[in-house]
This record gives structure tokens, sequence and C-alpha cells, in this order.
């Protein structure tokens, strides 16, 4: 029981990770109907601004604000600039724009940065918190993880479902013809999404990094992993990428008891369950084939 | 009629192959058999999304099958010896065997991805892609040599004597093979198959209406480019004479997913544009850093290494921007007739309403 409650614990504070990947990606899917492969790589790079910030000031709640602000600049310059001309392309070549942003952005992390891994700090302690005996599998800085993916997504949720903003962004990603009809300025909003993905990516990053090292590739594993999440919730659902990610993540804490070499082998079981199931994913509303 | 064709063109390659790899020294002799070894797989990927309009970001898991399964089969290879089968004709059957053990494989996977679309389906494949290597490299270190891998030698054949290039003889076995695929993934794309996958892709709906079985062709799609993806990866692991799991990571099964675009999805020419650019663009820019003393742009000498994967990210980039249909496209647009490229389906092209806007989130 007491083994139970570490690994659901801590299954569930390693799915907040995946889910605030998932949602940046579902933000993007709903939007633009792109996949963006870069996410992991642009909050490699936000985190990265956020080490420097760490190691200048030793300020940690300052590289915070800078890593979400930074992914949020980030978001938007990368919209406007590669991935609008693509927008209006076959879909699989703004994937192999993102893919190529992807490669470029790693390499010039690390040109800049070099190759070692680096340690950056967590928000909070990292030492198991335990009720008398029993240990829970989680520490502070989880439930501060839990706690803050969880706030973004309420946030993003009643941003879209209560704001005049939030309102563009539907009717844009609804419909963009009859959107730009009713005076919606599509192309901003567009980037408004990407931005905002940008700052989920950049929050992501900053806290699963900790548990992580930092390094070019080390978003790779991750981005894979909240892709999986978002995959499993169905792309159109902001709920779906959460309840995605806290299924994988407690999927792949239980069958990390098994041993930590067969994990990746039980996600993709799991995707290939739910998947054969629910061929959109868990919370897709409609049964969507192209016509 | 086709089939002379598609002999005359590989006869015509293999000649300038044969030249190339007597003239040039060894190292492009190593490079042509990466690229021979990396055509095979890209030409099967680029069937799968050109033709069926499936999309697979796990080819790469597939080479890992192929290439451990030769170097299985030739490290257990005593009942080939004893069936008489030694030498070159050993090498060349135990390729055809890792290519049937992996199109077993494509054929489970196909199964059981044969509901999902784009994105869902990319989801599907990019997990297998990392999860395959991962069990490998770990779980059965004892059948698969962990971290360290499995060796593999190829024997230069007596009869071209001791003194023939080792890399030389690699480059023609590899480029034999990658052509007779070549040739048959050319005659296969005009067969019943090719014209019953392109059906598929442009209106799935119509095609089952006209009596194509979509299930069936997804899954032998799959099965095609898994048995490509495979043969390519015994031919890798024959080219770097070990098969680690360091080589078969995410990067490859990317990387061939890029080279399949990069030289126009669709085109077994444009694979093989495609395969150039993703052997020869990195070593090189690695060539370029390592001359410059290892500091080009004044950059310490630590961040050398990352100047080729910064550049190949540009070069994805610009193309995609400047040559929308790949290498092969923008050559065509050049060269050729204006012809319907492959990377567009029909249902694209169709005029569309507002209804039909919302439907079409499957093709990624």
């Amino acid at each position: 029981m007491a083994e139970f409650i570490e690994f659901t614990l801590g299954g569930i504070s390693a799915g907040m990770i995946y889910a605030a990947i998932a949602l940046s990606l579902v933000l993007i899917w709903r939007g633009t109907r792109i996949l963006n492969f870069a996410q992991g790589g642009m909050a490699m790079f936000t985190t990265y601004l956020a080490l420097l910030v760490v190691n200048h000031t030793d300020n940690y709640w300052l590289a915070f604000v800078v890593a979400l602000a930074a992914g949020l600049v980030l978001g938007a310059v990368v919209e406007r600039v590669v991935v609008r001309p693509v927008e209006s392309r076959p879909p699989m070549n703004a994937v192999i724009v993102t893919i190529g942003l992807l490669i470029l952005i790693e390499g010039v992390a690390g040109m800049i940065y070099g190759g070692q891994f680096k340690s950056f700090p967590p928000g909070y302690s990292i030492v198991g918190l335990r009720i008398g005996s029993v240990a829970l599998g989680i520490s502070r800085n989880d439930i501060f993880i839990t706690v803050a993916v969880l706030v973004s997504a309420i946030a993003l949720y009643v941003i879209f479902t209560y704001t005049r903003v939030g309102l563009r962004l539907r009717a844009a990603a609804f419909n963009p013809a009859v959107a730009r009809l009713l005076g919606v300025r599509v192309g901003r909003v567009l980037t408004l999404g990407w931005a905002l993905a940008g700052l989920i990516g950049a929050l992501a990053g900053v806290l699963v990094t900790p548990s992580t090292f930092l390094y070019p590739n080390s978003m790779d594993s991750i981005f894979v992993l909240g892709f999986t999440a978002a995959v499993i919730g169905g792309l159109d659902s902001p709920i779906g990428a959460v309840v995605g990610g806290l299924i994988l993540g407690v999927v792949l804490e239980y069958t990390g008891y098994l041993g930590s070499d067969v994990v990746l082998l039980f996600g993709l079981a799991a995707l290939i369950l739910v998947l054969m199931i629910r061929p959109s994913g868990l919370f897709s509303t409609t049964a969507s084939r192209r016509v | 009629m086709t089939l002379l064709r598609h002999l005359a063109v590989a006869v015509a390659v293999a000649i300038v192959v044969g030249l190339l790899t007597i003239k040039l020294n060894y190292y492009r002799d190593y490079q042509i058999a990466q690229i021979a070894a990396y055509v095979v797989a890209v030409a099967g990927l680029t069937v799968l999304i050109g033709l069926t309009g499936q999309i697979s970001v796990g080819n790469g898991a597939f080479m890992a099958v192929g290439a451990y399964a030769t170097a299985l089969l030739q490290l257990h290879d005593g009942w080939l010896n004893s069936l008489g089968i030694t030498g070159t004709w050993q090498i060349v059957v135990i390729l055809v065997l890792s290519l049937l053990i992996t199109a077993v494989g494509g054929a489970i996977f196909g199964m059981a991805a044969a509901r999902l679309r784009g994105p869902y389906l990319a989801g599907a494949t990019l997990m297998l892609a990392v999860a395959i290597p991962a069990a490998v490299a770990d779980k059965y270190a004892g059948v698969f040599g962990g971290d360290q891998g499995l060796g593999v030698a190829v024997t230069t054949p007596g009869f071209l004597g001791t003194t023939f290039p080792p890399s030389r003889w690699q480059a023609w076995l590899t480029c034999a093979v990658a052509l007779t695929a070549l040739i048959a993934l050319a005659n296969l794309t005009r067969s019943r198959l090719g014209r019953s996958w392109r059906a598929l892709r442009d209106d799935e709906v119509a095609a089952s209406l006209a009596g194509l079985n979509v299930a069936r062709l997804q899954i032998l799609g799959f099965v095609v480019s898994a048995a490509c993806a495979g043969l390519g990866g015994a031919l890798l692991a024959i080219v770097s004479s070990i098969v680690s799991p360091g080589a078969y990571t995410l990067t490859l099964s990317i990387g061939l997913l890029t080279a399949a675009v990069l030289g126009g999805l669709g085109s077994l020419a444009g694979a093989l544009w495609g395969s150039a650019l993703f052997v020869l663009v990195p070593s090189y820019l690695t060539n370029v850093a390592q001359s410059h003393g290892g500091k080009l742009f004044g950059l310490s000498s630590g961040a050398s290494p990352f100047v080729p994967i910064a550049a190949y990210g540009v070069v994805l980039i610009v193309v995609m921007l400047a040559f929308p249909s790949g290498i092969q496209g923008g050559l065509r647009r050049l060269f050729g007739p204006a012809a319907p490229l492959a990377s567009e389906p029909l249902s694209l092209l169709r005029r569309r309403g507002p209804a039909s806007e919302h439907q079409e989130e499957d093709t990624a």
C-alpha cells in the first residue's frame, strides 16, 4: 500500500511534465494543425537562458520568469519567421520545418553552451516527503511542479472559455476563413497561440530540468513522452493533454517497478492500446476521418 | 517495358558508381556504401509517405531490427555453414533473412496501427523509435551485446585478389543490393499495388468504395517500408561493421524522415538525393570545422561538433521554404514538364467548403 501511494504520487508529478508539453502541442495543433517537433528544443533553449540568469543573479524566481518570457517570445518569433510560410503548404513540409528548427536550436545551443551536462536548481527542496515512516515518493518540488502545471492548465481553460481573446483563439482554430470574415485578425491570433505554447513548453523545461540535467538533447525524451501524452488524450483536447500526461506518468512509474529498461516499451504498449480502442485519442469529440 | 527502363537506369547508375569507387579514395567508398545503405531505408519511407499517405517517424527502429538480425544471424551461422552457404552467398542469404524478419515486424506493427491516421500514427511510430533501441540496449544485454553491441564482418571474396580494398568491396556489395531493392520498389510503385496505394492516399473513402481493402493496403505499406528499413539497417551494419543501440536512436528515425522529404516524397530519385545530403552535408561541415582547428567562427573547440548539426537544421528549413516539394520536385520544376507531385494529394487541391476545412486534420 505504501509503495502504491509512493508510485502513484511520483507518477502524477512526472505526468504533469508530460502534460505541460502535451498542452503546448495541443495549443499549436488546435490553432495551426501543425505538430511542433521543436517544442522540446525550444524549452531546452529557454532553460539555458534561465540557467544563465541563475548563475549571474542566484535568483531562481527571476530565472523562472525569464524562462517563461523567453518561451513566449520564442514561440511568437518561430511562428512568424519559419512557420508562417509553410502554414498553407502540405502538412509534411511544416513537420520537416519544425524538425529542422529542432536540429538548428540543438546545434546552436551546443555551439554556445557546449555539450556538457549542466545541473539546474529546483525551485523547492527535492527531499522526499514522509508521513510518519511512510515515504510519499514526492518532494516539495514535485508538489510545486504539479501545482504549477495545473494552475497553467486552468488558466488556459479560463482564457479559452471566458475571455474575448480566448474566443478569437477558438474561432481562428475552428474556421480561419469565417473567423477572418468576422473581423478576427487570424494571423495575430495564431502567433498568440504559438507564444502561449512556447510559454507552457518553457515552463515544462524549467520544471523538468532539475531531474534530467541540461544539455542540447535533454528535452528529446521528454518531448516524445509529452507527444505521446497528447496523442493518448487526443490532440484537440487540452483536458485530454492533462489526462494523457497523468495516465502516461502513472503507467511509466508503475512499470518502472519492473525495471527501468522496459518502461518505454510499456509506454508504447499503453499508447497502442488506447489508440486501438480510440484511434483519435481518449478525448476526441468526433471520429474525425478525412473524407 | 517499364522493367527494361528501370534495369537500364540501374545499369547506368551501377557503372557510374563502379567508376566512382575506383576513382575515389577509401573514405569516399565508405561514404558511398553509407549512402547506399540509407537510400534503401529512405526509399521505403518515401514510398510509405508519398504513395500510401501514411507517416512513420519510427523507421529507425526497423533499421535496428534488420541490423541486429544480421549481426545475430552472422554470430550464429553454424546452420548456414552446415547447409554449405558460406562467404559472399552467406551474406546475401543473411540480408534476405533480415529483410524477411523486419517485414514480419512491420506487419505486426502495421496491424496494430492500421486504424491510425496522421499525427496519431506519427505519435505511435515516434514511441516505437525510442522504445525499441532502449529495450535492446538494456534489457537483453546478453543477447544483443548491450551498449557495446555486436560485430559484423564481411570478407572480400577470393577472386578479387588479396590487394582489393575492403571498403571498395563493401561499396560494391551495398550498392548492388541497394540497386536491386530500388528496381523492385520502382516496379512495385508502378504495379497494381502502387496504383491502389495512390488511390488510397488521395481518397480513402473512394478507394474503399472502389473495392480496395484499405486496412490490408495500409498494412502492406508498412510491411514494404519496414522491409526496406530492415534491409537498409542490415547494410548499415555491414558498412559500419558493428551494431550498437547508439546508432539507431530517435535522431536516425527523424533523419530518415528528413531525407525522404528533402529529396521529394514519393520519388525514388529523391530518396537518393536525400540520403546523399544526409550523409555528405554533416561530414563535409565536420571536415570544414576540423580544418579550422575546431575554431570555426571564433567558437570554442567544444562547439565545433555542433556546427554540422545546426547547419543541417538550416538546410532543412531553407529547402522546405525554397523547394516545397523537395529536391526532386525542384528539379522537375526547373527541367521537366509540370507534373502533379506526390506530396500534394488531390484532396488538398480540391476546392474546400467551410465544412471540410475541419476534416482535414488527419492529413499531417
